[in-house]
């Protein structure tokens, strides 16, 4: 049995197999491999037995589930409208240094993924960003070099 | 008339630890006596549409079925609104009291909480909470058990039926209404699908009464609301405030001294310039265009060193993104909105194809399947017309 499979077969062990449980399946096998690969799609497709089509359709429109292999650590920085006035572009170009990257692509040790997302609810605090399940507010530069220190040191 | 600010602690305040022990005094009445309260106050939805929500209650209670759900939307998405984060943070057990509520009128056994992706950080917190909850429930013979389902970062499952559908394993794309999810919602069954802070409002309501809370507020638009406040404002945050409150008093509170417009409602909701800050009032009266504006809580305030053009942008740049893609009128219409005023501030479109822009606009709002494409035109048109020169030079 491949990780995949066993991956696969443990999630719908815990959640079942409806068709309802395929978000829940979906989230678990990303939080594993950090992606969801065409291999666990048609994995998941096959143990559910729901067309592999679905899985794709399902999987692709939530923006927080990736079809291409993220960093260990995902930072999502908001780019709603308050956070864009509050300047988050000096948070972005400050991540974009630190980390030798641009939004949108990963380190090439895998350890961080850099990218947008839309408003994170955290308006009153902003500028804001989210590493993974973890959320920090009114960013500064000096404060965003600080968590990525933190965060390179695990 | 002038109305004036009135802040209450409605929401949030005097918390303790009795709201669960508060709360099996209310499941001791008779269900009908706690709908007739409901309906007596008349709250409405706190998500934003406005929906009477002791009628919705009421219809799914009158629904025959073996199942029922309750649902807690908590899948906070609009632009500038936070308050569901902060009631799910700070008074967990009146979310679930709401719900428990819910249950008993309606005969549910079953509810859910759904979950945004980005609020994750409440996970653990909320399960420590439910677990409490299950026991007491337990303990005093209550058949009704909640669980968490997490969303995975999707705006438009905000939307009721477009949360349904993705509860069920499909994408979240909004279903036709009717039938409405009173007779036919998760899985099938008549279910309640309410915002996190109106669940809140209707165990207020049922806990201080219905005449209490009609107290508060104006007619037509009884109680008050969370407000979240964001933008150019010296003191961003959450706060309580009674319905049918003016804009000017609400600027002269929380502004800059330099507030050149203030975005009610999110980027669905309207743009409302300072001309016109006194005659606007904040509250469902009149429905959805005029003098009174509905909001979900979402306050953005933006001083004079702002570009409406590039607000309107960031706006349209969410819907073009966030559209789930399945009618044609949200899904091209989004990215022609964008496309239409990047033209025409680079000067490849003359300024009168504003007019187009609009009256697509307004198709969108007559032709979209859901809330989403219907109300893009909203701050579409308030800003455009509000702002036309700086969507021009």
């Amino acid at each position: 049995m491949t990780l995949v499979e066993s991956t696969v077969t443990e999630l719908t062990l815990k959640y079942g197999k409806e068709r309802r449980q395929l978000l829940p399946i979906l989230r678990g096998v990303y939080e594993k491999f950090h992606y969801l690969s065409d291999e666990s799609m048609v994995e998941v497709a096959r143990q559910l037995d729901i067309s592999s089509a679905e899985v794709f359709g399902k999987a692709t429109f939530y923006s927080f589930l990736s079809g291409s292999p993220q960093g260990e650590f995902v930072i999502r920085i908001c780019k709603t409208i308050v956070c864009d006035m509050k300047n988050k572009k000096l948070i972005v170009d400050t991540l974009e240094n630190l980390l030798k990257i641009k939004m949108g692509q990963t380190t090439h040790n895998r350890k961080f993924s850099l990218c947008y997302t839309n408003c994170l609810g955290l308006c009153h605090k902003a500028p804001a960003m989210l590493i993974n399940n973890e959320a920090y507010t009114d960013l500064t530069p000096d404060k965003v070099r600080q968590i990525i220190t933190s965060y390179k040191n695990r | 008339m002038k109305l004036s600010l009135k802040k209450v602690d409605l929401i949030l305040g005097s918390y303790s630890n009795e709201e669960y022990k508060i709360l099996f005094e209310m499941l001791s009445r008779n269900s009908d006596e706690i709908l007739k309260d409901l309906i007596e106050s008349g709250l409405k939805g706190r998500g934003g549409a406005g929906f009477p929500t002791g009628l919705k209650w009421k219809l799914c209670a009158e629904a025959v079925s073996d199942d029922k759900y309750i649902i807690c939307n908590a899948d906070e998405g609009e632009p500038g609104t936070f308050k569901d984060r902060e009631i799910l943070d700070r008074v967990p057990k009146r979310v679930l009291a709401g719900m428990a509520l819910a249950a008993k009128v309606t005969g549910a056994a079953k509810g859910y909480i759904y979950l945004r992706a980005e609020y994750s950080f409440l996970v653990n917190k909320l399960q420590k909470e439910l677990e409490e909850f299950h026991k007491i429930l337990k303990s005093n013979n209550i058949k009704f058990n909640v669980e968490i389902f997490m969303g995975c970062g999707a705006y438009i499952c905000g939307e009721e039926t477009a949360l349904l559908q993705s509860m069920e394993g499909k994408r979240g794309e909004p279903r036709n209404k009717p039938p409405f999810p009173t007779t036919t919602g998760y899985l099938g069954k008549p279910t309640v699908v309410n915002n996190v802070e109106t669940l809140v409002s209707a165990f207020m309501v049922c806990r201080i009464g219905p005449e209490e809370f009609k107290k508060l507020g104006i007619q037509g638009s009884s109680g008050s609301k969370l407000f979240s406040v964001s933008g150019d404002t010296p003191k961003p945050g959450i706060y309580d405030l009674e319905f049918g409150l003016s804009l000017a008093e609400f600027v002269d509170e929380f502004g800059d001294g330099d507030t050149k417009a203030v975005q009610v409602g999110g980027a669905s909701g309207f743009c409302v310039p300072r001309k016109k800050f006194n005659e606007t009032t904040i509250g469902y009266r009149g429905g959805l265009t005029g003098d009174s504006l509905p909001t979900g809580g979402s306050m953005m305030l933006f001083n004079s060193s702002r570009s409406m053009y590039n607000i309107l942008r960031n706006y349209l740049d969410f819907f073009a993104e966030e559209s789930c893609g399945q009618c044609t009128p949200c899904r091209i219409g989004c990215q022609q909105l964008k496309n239409g005023i990047e033209a025409v501030k680079k000067g490849e479109k003359d300024p009168e194809y504003l007019n187009q822009l609009l009256k697509l606009s307004d198709t969108m709002k007559i032709t979209s399947k859901c809330g989403l494409g219907q109300s893009v035109a909203n701050s579409f048109s308030s800003i455009v017309t509000n702002f036309t020169e700086e969507m021009i030079y």
